[in-house]
């Protein structure tokens, strides 16, 4: 089985799990985790779209 | 006057107080499951073995033990954070032995990445054992 997504969906797939990680190991409560989760997913793909932009901009 | 700081005493821990550790490193969550943290460890378990197979399905290199270029030294040491996972695709020789796809890289660091993963999970079981987390 060969698996191909695209360079947007291995993000979105990426910083799904290494959220869930992060949540349940850097935060104790389960509210703090869910909120943790949330921020680390956000910074993740924020990132990802902010430098995808500023490459665009460069190659221009 | 000054006053006595009050410390609490530690949990002291039955059995073997490595056996979180060892265990999550082994598997995914189970040092969580150990610790009695039945949602952390089922998650923990889904997002570090889907991790693991995704990658492997994105035709992944798996890294052999070497001596050779740094870097897959380093990629062998993430690999191997993955526990019984990463000898059950060596075993049966999943992934490929060299990068042809341009999804292949991403699987590599999908691979790569959930064995880290495991690493912090285990490392966290191991708090969570020994009472330093609750």
């Amino acid at each position: 089985m060969t698996y191909a997504p695209s360079h947007f969906t291995a993000v979105l797939l990426f910083a799904t799990f290494a959220s869930v990680v992060f949540a349940i190991t850097q935060r104790s409560s389960p509210r703090a985790m869910v909120k943790y989760g949330l921020y680390c997913w956000a910074l993740f793909v924020g990132s990802v779209i902010a430098a995808s932009w500023l490459m665009y901009f460069i190659r221009k | 006057m000054a006053s006595k700081a009050q410390t609490p005493a530690a949990p002291q821990t039955q059995g073997f107080a490595y056996s979180a550790l060892l265990l999550g490193w082994l598997v995914p969550g189970a040092g969580h499951l150990l610790t009695r943290h039945w949602i952390r460890a089922l998650l923990l378990f889904i997002s570090i073995t889907a991790m693991f197979a995704l990658g492997l399905a994105m035709q992944a290199r798996v890294y052999a033990p070497n001596t050779g270029d740094p870097l897959d030294m380093l990629g062998f040491a993430g690999d191997l954070g993955t526990g019984l996972l990463y000898f059950i695709a060596r075993i049966f020789s999943l992934g490929a032995t060299t990068v042809q796809l341009v999804t292949a890289d991403y699987g590599t660091k999908f691979v790569v990445v959930a064995g880290l993963l495991n690493f912090v999970a285990a490392v966290d079981a191991h708090n969570l054992r020994i009472g330093r987390k609750s």
